[in-house]
């Protein structure tokens, strides 16, 4: 066939696909919205069947039989299944005027520009192979079309047509075509009716002429699907499409999964399903549309491939190009001139689209931001910048159609179209956790979705991009056999020594391990700004926000109508801002005039038209410059509130505050209590003393007025009563004594000295000066004192003072006839026990445990006074304390009451302070 | 006639020394010494004149004070309270229960003497008034 009926044919394709785009724009135009219906939608999507599926289903099929088929299956399962997550996309899309998947994935993530373009640069390098492959397509059959030679149905010729390279004049000729079809317009959220209308066409004709190059080897060839299956399957061939036990399964689940994030974040599929969607409705109707198309598409893949081993049977031949040399070895050549026809549009359509939408995304996402960044560019300056973006997106497509024939020049020639084609896809499926998670998942972050991008692109990049560069020559191939500099922990193909696994699989699991595990970890770990919270709410909580979307900013400032109209139109034009900003006017029946300060809605929809225009995070800083005063959007209410959240946090900390005061308060009231409480205790202690003190007093100066006013009293009163004054001084004297020692004890001012003392001497000699008391009182003693007691430490003055205490109140509390006391002593481990036993009524119970404070008198054997100070117990306690003993008090069984008290012996003294 | 003094003391060296001056003033001296004592000695004799420690085992000189106002047989009985505490509140608590005087320890005993003959001499006037 003659390359120049070829060349016309493929310029007169071309060109009817650029004649149905104006006719399409220029109806629309008018009003007649041809592209309106559900069916062009659905062919539109069919965008995701490219020359992979027209020529690369085939060779695969051809080779590894039924692996061609998860391709189509993940795709079908999303649609059919898995439809909320694109009609949640769509929604979203349209209630942010989304302009691409980074734009999408930026604006989720508080609209942050940095996340847009590493997207974009992910998918711009992702996408390489994918247009390469497209390009090496259309440059093969192009060559194996016009070759007049046998064997350029083997294989295509290498040599150059034209004198340069074909695959280069076809990556030109795409760029050309593509920036005349895609930058018409501006605005990019815009429906390019035009281009849907051309791409479902496409996606008829690829449809069309696939089925008939399958009828022909059908029902030309052979006598139906039976015939030809059965002639296979005698020829050996029935592994292709039967299912063995030895299928690798992991393969297909991996292609399955793979295709189901592609089908979602290829950056044309997602701009054709997401971005081009006219209603909502429609995509209701591709979810079963759609799956069909496929289904339709693949029924002759299988029969096409098998016809294909059978015409060339014991030759090697280029699977992938079967569409066309079967029917060339058939003689129907101008069948394949359709079949080249068909694989033109199914490689143009993915080029097209795929250029316009990464030219849109380099543009709004890489570009712009970098620009508005770059001081050096005036871009406030008041010039129409719709020239500059148009220019930028040109450019970017030109670039993107080079970087694919490099990749092809680089990478592509050894492998096969699915091969390609399927590294792609790979990268892509790297958006999958950052959108997926986006639209479900308010806690992700965009620390979370840049670290599981950027990890799962650098997984990727190594695993799968880097070697196959390395297989073409253009990096050492040691570094796929070895490892880098000799790491075999780290080669691309085996990372960590995970081996056994296909290359996919292998990168996959790396890359999506890395992604998730990065993007799940990070969002968990950081913080989100207010601006990423209500974008996460928005995204999420989509279908309950859209209502009341337009009361989601309120702001104050003094942004000008005529402010932003001119902002506006700097980007999208004069003209079309003019136009806008009276149709917003006279939807909502108000006047806009220039002067007037613009309200909440109006820059809502001045930043909803931007961004339409250079994609939402670009939007909001140029809206943000306009504004000279506060825009007070969704997040700085958010900010207020969480001052509002602090200042309560304050508040609530005040009342902690308050009530650690009240409890202050309370400890300092039962402080006060206490304090009071000592106060009568001092009071009473003071009255004690006073009664005391003055009870000898009275007598005292009672006997000497007595003494003196009566001279004539006889010699026995006088003796009388000059003796009350004697008794009543001495007892004055050891009151005064008694509470100056206790005093002192309980100051903690006594001289003390303590030596090693011999109990028993030390309770003789108090006896000894009890004698004339026991005497005087007829009362009977008995002493019980072991002999050889140990020492004991003690002070040996305060000591006998115990005793004379503990026996002197024995004697007073005793039987008044028959008094008895028993003193005795015992050893009881490291102390000695002395114990005063008496027989008279014993301790009211009641009284045992204020029987040791100062001041408690008991009636003494009279009946009819306390005896004593009160005080003598008191000291009894604070000495034996001081010295390391106990003391206390007993009733006996029948009568009487014993004291007790104990005393550490000096030769276990050290032993039990090196024990404390 | 001669007046009754019922002394209520449980110190027995001031108990000597006010029989001594109570004597020697002519009066005649009936002792108790705690608060019990004093109810049945007034139950079974109404003395002209009450010398009442507050300080006394038992019942102390306020509830007994109180008795004693309280008896409708005991209207022109004296009563002259002692105290060793010399708190300004007892002093207004005796007087709030009916005591006559209220005299603190350590004592003049030429005072008391005068004031004992100066609370009880009206109320023998009266007596021979009627």
């Amino acid at each position: 066939m003659s390359g120049g009926l070829v060349l016309t044919v493929s310029i007169l394709y071309l060109g009817l696909l650029f004649a149905i785009a104006q006719f399409v724009d220029l109806q629309s135009a008018k009003g007649r919205q041809l592209t309106r219906n559900p069916f062009i939608y659905t062919l539109s999507i069919g965008v995701f069947c490219t020359s992979w599926t027209f020529y690369g289903s085939v060779g695969l099929a051809a080779t590894q039989g039924l692996d061609f088929l998860p391709i189509y299956l993940g795709p079908t399962l999303v649609f059919i299944l898995w439809s909320v997550v694109w009609v949640k996309i769509v929604r979203i899309c349209k209630v942010h005027r989304i302009t691409s998947i980074a734009d999408f994935i930026a604006s989720r993530y508080g609209k942050q520009a940095r996340l847009g373009g590493l997207v974009t640069i992910i998918a711009v390098v992702g996408t390489m192979p994918y247009i390469s492959l497209q390009l090496k397509s259309i440059a093969t059959s192009f060559r194996i079309l016009v070759s007049s030679s046998e064997t350029a149905l083997l294989h295509a010729p290498n040599e150059p047509i034209f004198f340069i390279d074909t695959t280069l004049i076809v990556a030109i000729a795409l760029a050309l075509f593509a920036i005349l079809f895609g930058t018409r317009h501006i605005d990019a959220s815009e429906h390019h009716e035009g281009l849907v209308a051309a791409i479902a066409f496409e996606s008829v004709v690829k449809l069309v002429t696939f089925l008939a190059v399958g009828f022909f080897v059908t029902f030309g060839l052979y006598n139906g699907f039976s015939d030809l299956f059965s002639t296979a399957a005698d020829r050996g061939l029935d592994t292709l499409f039967t299912v063995s036990a030895d299928n690798d399964y992991s393969v297909w689940m991996t292609m399955t999964m793979l295709s189901m994030a592609a089908i979602i974040c290829l950056p044309r599929q997602f701009y054709m399903t997401a971005v081009e969607n006219p209603d909502e409705a429609f995509l209701r109707k591709a979810t079963w549309l759609f799956p069909l198309y496929l289904l339709v598409i693949n029924i002759f893949v299988l029969p096409i491939a098998l016809a294909g081993r059978l015409s060339f049977e014991g030759v090697s031949a280029d699977a992938d190009m079967f569409m066309l040399t079967v029917p060339l070895f058939h003689d129907q050549a101008f069948l394949a001139l359709i079949a080249f026809i068909g694989g033109l549009s199914a490689a143009t359509s993915m080029v097209i689209v795929a250029s316009i939408a990464l030219a849109t995304m380099v543009c709004n996402d890489l570009i712009m931001p970098l620009l508005l960044r770059w001081r050096g560019l005036n871009i406030n300056k008041n010039d129409d910048l719709t020239g500059l973006l148009l220019t930028i997106r040109r450019v970017s497509i030109l670039l993107i159609l080079i970087l694919g024939y490099a990749y092809y020049l680089i990478a592509s020639e050894s492998y096969s179209l699915v091969t390609i084609g399927l590294v792609s896809f790979a990268a892509a499926a790297q958006f999958a956790p950052a959108i997926i998670g986006g639209i479900f998942w308010k806690g992700a972050s965009y620390r979370g979705a840049m670290t599981g991008l950027a990890l799962g692109f650098v997984v990727w990049l190594y695993t799968l991009l880097l070697p196959s560069f390395a297989q073409s020559g253009w990096l050492p191939i040691s570094f796929i056999e070895q490892g880098p500099y000799g790491l075999t922990l780290l080669k691309p193909y085996a990372l960590f020594g995970m081996e056994g696994f296909d290359r996919l699989t292998h990168a996959l699991f790396w890359s999506m391990l890395v992604n998730i595990g990065a993007y799940w970890i990070v969002s968990l770990l950081s913080h989100q700004t207010a601006i990423e919270r209500i974008q996460g709410t928005l995204f999420v909580d989509v279908f309950g926000h859209t209502d009341d979307e337009r009361d989601s900013r309120y702001w104050r400032g003094s942004a000008t109508v005529a402010d932003l109209q001119q902002l506006v139109g700097r980007f999208v034009g004069v003209q079309r801002a003019a136009q806008a900003f009276a149709d917003f006017a006279a939807e909502r029946d108000i006047n806009l005039r220039k002067s007037h300060s613009a309200d909440a809605a109006l820059l809502d929809f001045a930043e909803k038209m931007l961004a339409g225009a250079i994609g939402s995070a670009t939007a909001r800083v140029m809206v943000g410059s306009v504004v000279k005063g506060e825009i007070v959007g969704l997040d700085e209410v958010y900010r207020i509130l969480d001052e509002t959240s602090q200042v309560i946090e304050y508040s609530h900390r005040l009342e902690q505050k308050s009530a650690e005061l009240e409890q202050a308060t309370a400890l300092l009231r039962n402080a006060n209590e206490r304090l009071k409480e000592l106060d009568s205790l001092k009071d009473h202690f003071l009255s004690m003393v006073s009664h005391e003190l003055r009870t000898p007093l009275t007598s005292l100066r009672a006997f000497g007025e007595i003494l003196i006013d009566n001279p004539e009293v006889s010699p026995e009163e006088r003796e009388r009563f000059l003796n009350v004054i004697i008794k009543e001084s001495s007892r004055l004297t050891r009151l005064i004594d008694q509470l100056l020692d206790l005093a002192r004890m309980e100051a903690g001012q006594m001289d003390w000295s303590l030596d090693t003392v011999d109990i028993a001497a030390t309770i003789r000699e108090a006896m000894a000066t009890l004698a004339g008391l026991i005497k005087e009182n007829e009362v009977e003693v008995e002493t019980r004192i072991p002999e050889n007691l140990p020492m004991v430490r003690a002070d040996r003055d305060q000591l006998i003072q115990v005793v004379i205490n503990l026996v002197s109140n024995a004697i007073k509390f005793c039987d008044k006839e028959k008094g008895h006391i028993a003193l005795s002593v015992s050893v009881e481990d490291d102390m000695l026990e002395v114990s005063v036993a008496d027989n008279g009524k014993g301790i009211p119970i009641d009284m045992m445990e204020r029987i040791f404070e100062k001041f408690h008198q008991s009636i003494g054997r009279d009946e009819d006074k306390p005896q004593g100070s009160g005080l003598g117990l008191a000291i009894c306690r604070e000495i034996v304390s001081f010295l390391g003993g106990h003391i206390w008090v007993t009733n006996i069984e029948k009568s009487g009451a014993t004291f007790a008290f104990t005393v550490p012996r000096a030769d276990r003294q050290d032993v039990r302070l090196s024990a404390e | 006639m001669t007046h009754t003094v019922l002394v209520v003391e449980d110190e027995p060296n001031i108990v000597l020394s006010l029989q001594f001056i109570l004597r020697q003033a002519g009066f005649t001296v009936r002792v108790a010494r705690d608060g019990d004592q004093a109810l049945r000695a007034i139950e079974d004799y109404v003395p002209d004149l009450v010398i009442l420690d507050i300080m006394l085992p038992k019942q102390d000189g306020f509830s007994v004070c109180e008795a004693i106002r309280a008896n409708d047989a005991c209207v022109n009985v004296k009563i002259i309270m002692l105290s060793a505490k010399s708190r300004e509140a007892d002093k207004e608590r005796a007087i709030a229960l009916g005591a006559d005087e209220f005299v603190t320890k350590p004592f003049s005993t030429r005072a008391l003497g005068k004031m004992v003959k100066e609370i009880v001499a009206p109320v023998n006037s009266s007596l021979h008034a009627k």
